[in-house]
């Protein structure tokens, strides 16, 4: 009867703590199948019947126009990442939305939250440039991907276990037809400010200064003239603006508000939704820049 | 023998100035599963209802194959009356997509209930329809869709698709064959875009008006400007304007005729 007694509280106390072996395996081999049960039309080669379908720049003349986003940039900095995208988006010629958000918050605790001006909401940041369903719906399965790791492991995914789960997305369905540029940053412990660019080719890599997009080299030129590592958080917030101000005044697909957030080690930051057209007069008339551009109405 | 089938008896006659094709090679069909059977939706929010719109003719090219194919429907409510519905849905494009996709979110709505017990929100509603539309990612419904109900604080909430599932909410959208005429006047009527304050101020002083969720009478007359506009410019737009109006007592219909040319 003791004996029973003391083979019975005398288990280790941790040991219903540990995985089995089941949930181990179901770790390692953790990430669902890839093949999510898309239908695939009839036909022998179905990424040329879709391109036919749907690729408006090898077929202006195509019966389905898909929705595109652009210029986007995000760059590190001493005092965190900024982030910053216009919100155009287009299907051929026509403005299909002015009103996008192509930052995306990739984590649990943040989602569907999205106040300017409040506190840090933690998480890391992901931005939309190419096929903005594509941007959308990966970017949801990749938060339900982090939001599972938090559980599993109990702590936050770093970015680059985060990208990294992007990046074999998207090399799994390589040749399908996926459109995304997209870049993922955030604060964590282990990495400190951490930015990838991701894309629908497979391509992943790190990096300090990322623009994506069709107005992305215009964005390119002011980022470049201006950048030091050591900007002020005023500075930086300023150039992100200005750099993406820049792309929309020269890319005809890229226009509308200005999307500005600031990524820091206690979270993410908003720091609004701005009309483009009195931010370009401003700039214009009280610093003189783009001279280019009469003034006289 | 030959010689009989192949002759062609007006081969003599008058014809078009320009070379007529003959049996020239073989042509190549591709695989070609969709049409485009037009028209036009449109969705406005208010401050306690939402309305979705569209016109009823259906075309086939220059064809003009019905004068009454609704194109908004009633989601999560009884099979004929549609009774209990309380999310409304919009499709335009390939009508035989529209169907089915129409007949699937309504399953999806309903085993919602029946599962969880409660009537799915439409934030829950808009998620689940942007995935259904992805999973053709590969294959995609020809379809531009919009959903509008109540959100859970009871204003009018109204969500606008593109055919593969990238959604945003909005306080207005219009979609299809005429939207290209209809969206730049909901921009200037419902968000007053490039609408400023008489007197606010000098040339760039000037102060933009600021939207504000309009009441339902207005909302209603520019839902019948926007149509009774796009039918005078649009071929695949007329024959009959289908309003359905969702608010905390339910979903009320109006039926407005248009021009039948």
């Amino acid at each position: 009867m003791m004996d029973q007694l003391v083979r019975q509280y005398s288990r280790s106390p941790h040991q219903n703590e540990f995985y089995s072996e089941q949930e181990q395996h179901d770790l390692t081999e953790g990430l669902p199948p890839l093949s999510l049960k898309f239908s695939l039309p009839p036909v022998a080669n179905h990424s040329a019947f879709l391109r036919a379908m749907t690729d408006d720049h090898s077929n202006p003349n195509c019966p389905i126009k898909l929705a595109h986003g652009t210029t986007t940039l995000a760059f590190r900095f001493q005092g965190g990442i900024i982030v910053c995208t216009d919100s155009r988006a287009t299907a051929g010629s026509w403005i299909a939305s002015q009103t996008v958000k192509k930052v995306i918050p990739v984590s649990r605790l943040s989602r569907g939250e999205d106040k300017p001006g409040s506190e840090p909401v933690p998480g890391l940041l992901g931005t939309m440039a190419g096929g903005a369903a594509d941007c959308q719906y990966w970017l949801r399965y990749l938060s339900q991907q982090c939001t599972l790791h938090e559980i599993r492991h109990k702590r936050r995914i770093t970015v680059a276990a985060a990208s990294k789960i992007l990046a074999n997305l998207t090399y799994a369905y390589k040749g399908y037809g996926l459109s995304m540029g997209t870049m993922l940053a955030g604060v964590t412990p282990q990495e400190g400010p951490a930015l990838y660019y991701i894309d629908s080719d497979g391509t992943r890599l790190p990096g300090n200064m990322f623009c994506v997009g069709s107005g992305q080299t215009f964005a390119y030129g002011v980022l470049d003239a201006n950048y030091r590592y050591d900007l002020t958080e005023e500075e930086a917030l300023e150039l992100g603006r200005r750099s993406i101000l820049a792309a929309m005044h020269r890319d005809a697909y890229s226009g509308g508000f200005i999307n500005l957030y600031h990524v820091k080690e206690e979270g993410w930051v908003h720091h609004g939704f701005n009309d483009m057209n009195p931010i370009f007069w401003k700039t214009k008339l009280e610093k003189g820049e783009f001279s280019n551009v009469t003034s006289e109405l | 023998m030959a010689s009989i089938i192949g002759h062609n008896p007006h081969s003599n006659s008058i014809g078009y100035s320009f070379s007529q094709p003959t049996n020239a090679g073989n042509k190549e069909h591709s695989f070609y599963p969709y049409t485009d059977n037009g028209g036009s939706v449109l969705g406005i929010t208010g401050k306690d209802f939402a309305v979705l719109a569209g016109d009823t003719r259906s075309t086939s090219g220059y064809n003009i194959n019905s004068r009454y194919v609704p194109k908004v429907f009633k989601i999560g409510g009884d099979q004929e009356t549609g009774e209990g519905a309380h999310i409304l849905l919009s499709v335009v494009g390939f009508a035989a997509d529209g169907l089915a996709l129409k007949e699937r979110l309504d399953a999806v709505v309903k085993m919602y209930k029946y599962q969880h017990g409660k009537p799915m929100s439409v934030r829950a509603c808009a998620q689940r329809l942007s995935t259904i539309l992805y999973g053709k990612r590969f294959f995609p419904y020809y379809v531009q869709a919009i959903l509008a109900g109540l959100d859970e604080e009871g204003k009018g909430a109204l969500y606008g698709y593109d055919p593969v599932g990238s959604y945003e909410r909005e306080q207005c959208r219009a979609a299809g064959a005429a939207s290209s005429l209809i969206m730049p006047f909901l921009d200037n009527q419902v968000n007053l875009k490039n609408q400023y304050i008489p007197g606010s101020g000098e040339g760039h002083a000037l102060e933009a008006k600021k939207p504000e969720p309009m009441p339902r009478d207005t909302v209603e007359q520019v839902v019948r400007d926007a149509f009774t506009s796009a039918v005078e410019r649009h071929i695949e737009v007329g024959d009959g304007l289908q309003m359905l109006i969702i608010t905390a007592d339910g979903i009320e219909e109006i039926y407005h005729p248009l021009k039948k040319d």
